[in-house]
């Protein structure tokens, strides 16, 4: 028989309970993802009983439990509309923005909160972004250009700019990477929806002239070609965006350019 | 000394920025672009800076959809700032606005275009042409997510030139040389790691934003906690101006939320309980596209009066429907997702509740155009405070004066962060080697540090943070009165004076957000404090700072910026600076004082 071992951390305990303020009206239980770095040891999920009367997101239930019953819990957040992509967490078992996402929303019966998964955990809903944000930086996401720019605007029309939509609204939570099977497979070498979804971007921008080299450098057994066209990423994006799409476009214009 | 050793990092460049916003990212890469050793010290990833948030535009008259002149732009400007901004100051930035917008689209930014493949110009609250007598297209847009196209592209700009970044390092204070009180660097917790960090540079650029927060009901996120603001109180240094802080007309009724100007710029309209345009009545002339001040008084008027809509009659309507599907997929996408998840509205049926939402503060460290701080100092009121810089909101340079105009702070973070990185340029060498300190150099603020950490008191910050956004909500509203005032400076006395009982429960140094908040907290308070006295001392209505006790601008007696120091026993004191009147060259005149009517 093959024996199997549990990676370190995979095991959650169950944690403490905080039962609901007496007087509570509305009383909804939110199970959450607990690790603290100082105290080691394995992760444990802390239940919740909070009341949610007034209160519209699941953000504003993280922030009421963080307020008025455990100030230790912690979490990203800023912008708390949707667009800065802090908050960006598993409700329920799907990746998306705690500010965006409303209690009517999830089905009945008590919310689980996580982290984002197959990301190491800093502490409780804080996942390690870097390796993330590295490979973002490794796309060279900036307009590459050879030619003067002159003392005006490049012009681009409407046609082109239209190109943009769909791709420049982008907020970087990582949402669909941390929910893409290859990304969780190989992650230190598939780039991911979020960054291929970026390189797009720039690919198709009319005023980069490194289309060539950006191509080159994505024409990768691993980099691109992980991609299984599973579409997680495109079903969780927060931002009704479409990383599967993206990719696709980078797939195609590799396949045109060698016909 | 500090209850426990702590051990601190200590890190040498020539220049250190606190923030990556649109002023700490331009600032940063402008530094790199130079050739001086730049440190970027940010409490959140770039992208996740509050600029990201910002939707209308940036104004520039580049004169792409009509005719303009920056000379246009710089009086509405003057005029917008009810005549407390510095006509220098603002010349630099209405004339810079021009290549810096171009700067930025050579840098990427995905503006929406004209059909001739220009950049997409909107109207916008108090922009003109000929000095008042048309609508001026002034407002360069990337659809209604200017601020997020521009943020991302200045974050990868950054990238490009290899900046150095401190990625979720939470500045606690400002260090000083001891032996000469001069800036040399400030102190920081890496939250990843929980260790402590001595930045070290010859200038220091402050660009953390704004405190909105103060409030209880803002557009702003829940890190804009001004924080460069609250490390210069504790250093010692006076604020300009905290008084004028700016209401957005249209924050979403009950979530806050931001609903841009550029609404009313492409066509939409307020109206009341009897579905009455009542901007007609307060601006004949611009009606919805005055300044914010104007239009926020008006709607708190209606609202007032009866004329609220509502269970209890306590918003107005943002109407946009008429504008049609298509206007409203392709200029304003981003606020139609924000209005259908914050207010459950369908913007191609329904109008918006909104409600005046505090969104903006013209006060700020004062700096002169080049964004170094300056203080007055034995008369001398442009005494410049060596190797310490401030850009963004979290400055008053003062452009912006009593009230800043709609689109002018996306022009403001560019055009500051690029005038002081700059201005570093000319004033440090790089490489220049850095002095010894005094071994005591990091006492006080590792004291103060420890202290709060292991903060035992009796109140939860939560519980006292809402205490000051409730009292800041109610006292320092859009119209204040002496009553309210004195009873607001009483009562944020009170709270600050608590802040010696605050309670914190984590003891961590990981990723410990009720540090972290407990330090934002300490940080607005200061500027809370300041914001009430230095509005109860103003007695006239000006811009944003409305006193129904004083209804008439007063220039024989407040023609000049306020100067609050807060001490740390929380009390203020003031003194006053001259409006700078004069323009910078002869290519633009001096607008002189004038009643201001839309």
């Amino acid at each position: 028989m093959a024996e199997f071992t549990l990676p370190k951390m995979s095991k959650v305990r169950k944690g403490k309970h905080h039962a609901a303020k007496p007087g509570a009206k509305n009383v909804r239980s939110f199970h959450v993802y607990r690790w603290d770095p100082d105290a080691g040891g394995n992760p444990r999920m802390d239940t919740y009983e909070v009341d949610v009367a007034g209160s519209a997101m699941v953000l504003d239930i993280l922030l009421k439990i963080k307020d008025e019953i455990d100030p230790t819990l912690t979490l990203r957040r800023s912008c708390r509309e949707g667009v800065c992509g802090s908050c960006s967490m598993n409700i329920d078992g799907e990746n998306t923005l705690a500010c965006t996402k409303g209690l009517d929303e999830l089905p009945q019966g008590p919310v689980s909160v996580y982290p984002l998964p197959h990301l190491p955990v800093v502490k409780d809903l804080v996942p390690d972004l870097r390796h993330f944000y590295a490979q973002y930086a490794s796309i060279q996401p900036w307009l590459q250009t050879q030619s003067a720019a002159g003392s005006r605007e490049r012009l681009q029309s409407p046609d082109d700019r239209k190109k943009l939509d769909g791709l420049y609204e982008c907020i970087l939570c990582a949402c669909c990477t941390a929910a893409c099977p290859s990304s969780w497979w190989n992650p230190d070498r598939f780039l991911g929806p979020a960054v291929l979804l970026q390189a797009n971007r720039w690919i198709v921008d009319s005023r980069d002239e490194a289309t060539g080299e950006r191509l080159d450098d994505l024409d990768d057994r691993f980099k691109l070609y992980r991609c299984h066209t599973i579409m997680n990423c495109t079903n969780t994006c927060p931002k009704g965006l479409n990383p599967a799409k993206a990719i696709a476009g980078i797939k195609q214009l590799l396949v045109s350019r060698t016909v | 000394m500090p209850s426990e050793s702590y051990k601190v990092q200590t890190h040498l460049y020539d220049v250190v920025v606190v923030g990556a916003g649109g002023a700490g990212l331009r600032a940063t890469l402008g530094l790199a672009a130079k050739g001086l050793s730049a440190a970027c010290v940010t409490k959140v990833f770039p992208t996740r800076s509050h600029t990201v948030a910002a939707q209308g535009g940036i104004a520039a008259a580049l004169g792409n959809m009509g005719e303009d002149d920056w000379r246009y732009h710089f009086y509405d400007t003057v005029k917008g700032g009810d005549w407390l901004g510095d006509q220098d100051a603002i010349e630099y930035m209405c004339r810079e606005a021009i290549p810096a917008v171009i700067e930025l689209e050579h840098f990427g930014v995905p503006f929406s275009r004209t059909e001739d493949g220009r950049i997409y110009q909107r109207p916008f609250g108090g922009m003109t042409v000929r000095y008042g007598e048309g609508i001026a297209q002034r407002s360069c847009a990337a659809a209604d997510r200017t601020g997020h196209a521009i943020l991302h592209t200045l974050y990868t700009q950054a990238l490009k030139h290899d900046a150095k970044f401190f990625i979720e390092y939470f500045t606690t204070d400002l260090v000083m040389n001891p032996a000469d009180g001069r800036i040399v660097g400030v102190l920081a917790i890496d939250l990843n790691e929980g260790s402590l960090h001595f930045f070290r540079g010859h200038a220091i650029v402050l660009a953390t934003g704004g405190y909105g927060r103060a409030y209880f009901s803002c557009t702003g996120a829940h890190t804009q906690t001004g924080d460069g603001g609250g490390m210069a109180l504790r250093a010692g240094l006076a604020l300009q101006d905290l008084e004028f802080v700016q209401f957005h007309p249209t924050g979403i009724y009950g979530a806050g939320c931001l609903i841009t100007e550029g609404v009313r710029g492409e066509g939409g309209f307020l109206t009341n309980s009897k579905g009455e345009r009542f901007m007609e009545r307060y601006a004949p002339n611009v009606k919805d596209l005055a300044s914010r001040d104007v239009v926020s008084r008006a709607m708190t008027m209606e609202i007032r009066e009866g004329r609220g809509i509502g269970e209890h009659a306590d918003y107005v309507h943002l109407n946009l429907a008429h504008l049609g599907a298509d206007v409203l997929h392709e200029r304003l996408p981003g606020i139609s997702e924000t209005a259908r998840i914050f207010a459950g509205v369908d913007v191609t049926k329904e109008p918006i509740p909104v409600l005046p939402t505090v969104h903006y503060n013209m006060g700020g460290i004062p700096t002169n155009h080049h964004g170094e701080v300056v203080q007055k100092v034995d008369g001398d009121p442009d005494v410049v405070v060596p190797g310490l810089f401030a850009i963004g909101e979290g400055a008053c340079v003062s452009v912006h004066g009593a009230n800043r105009l709609g689109t002018n702070s996306l022009l403001d973070i560019v055009v500051f962060g690029r005038a002081a990185a700059s201005r570093c340029a000319e004033v440090v060498r790089p490489d220049t080697p850095h002095r010894d300190l005094p071994s005591d150099a990091l006492d006080a603020a590792l004291t103060r540090l420890d202290r709060l950490r292991h903060a035992d008191g009796g109140t939860p910050t939560a519980q006292l943070r809402v205490k000051m956004q409730k009292t800041m909500q109610a006292d320092a509203a859009v119209f204040r009165t002496a009553e309210t005032l004195e009873e607001g400076c009483r009562k944020i006395d009170e709270i600050n004076a608590q802040f010696a009982d605050i309670r914190i429960s984590d003891r961590s140094l990981i990723w410990n957000t009720d540090l972290v908040e407990t330090l934002e907290l300490a940080n607005l308070l200061g500027q809370a404090v300041g914001t009430m006295h230095s509005a109860a001392q103003r007695t006239e209505t000006r811009g944003g700072h409305a006193r129904e006790d004083f209804p008439e601008r007063d220039d024989v007696n407040w023609m000049k910026h306020t100067l609050v120091r807060v001490n740390d026993k929380g009390a203020c004191s003031f003194d006053y600076r001259p409006v700078h009147s004069n323009t910078l060259s002869d290519e633009v005149k001096s607008v002189p004082p004038a009643k201001r009517v839309y």
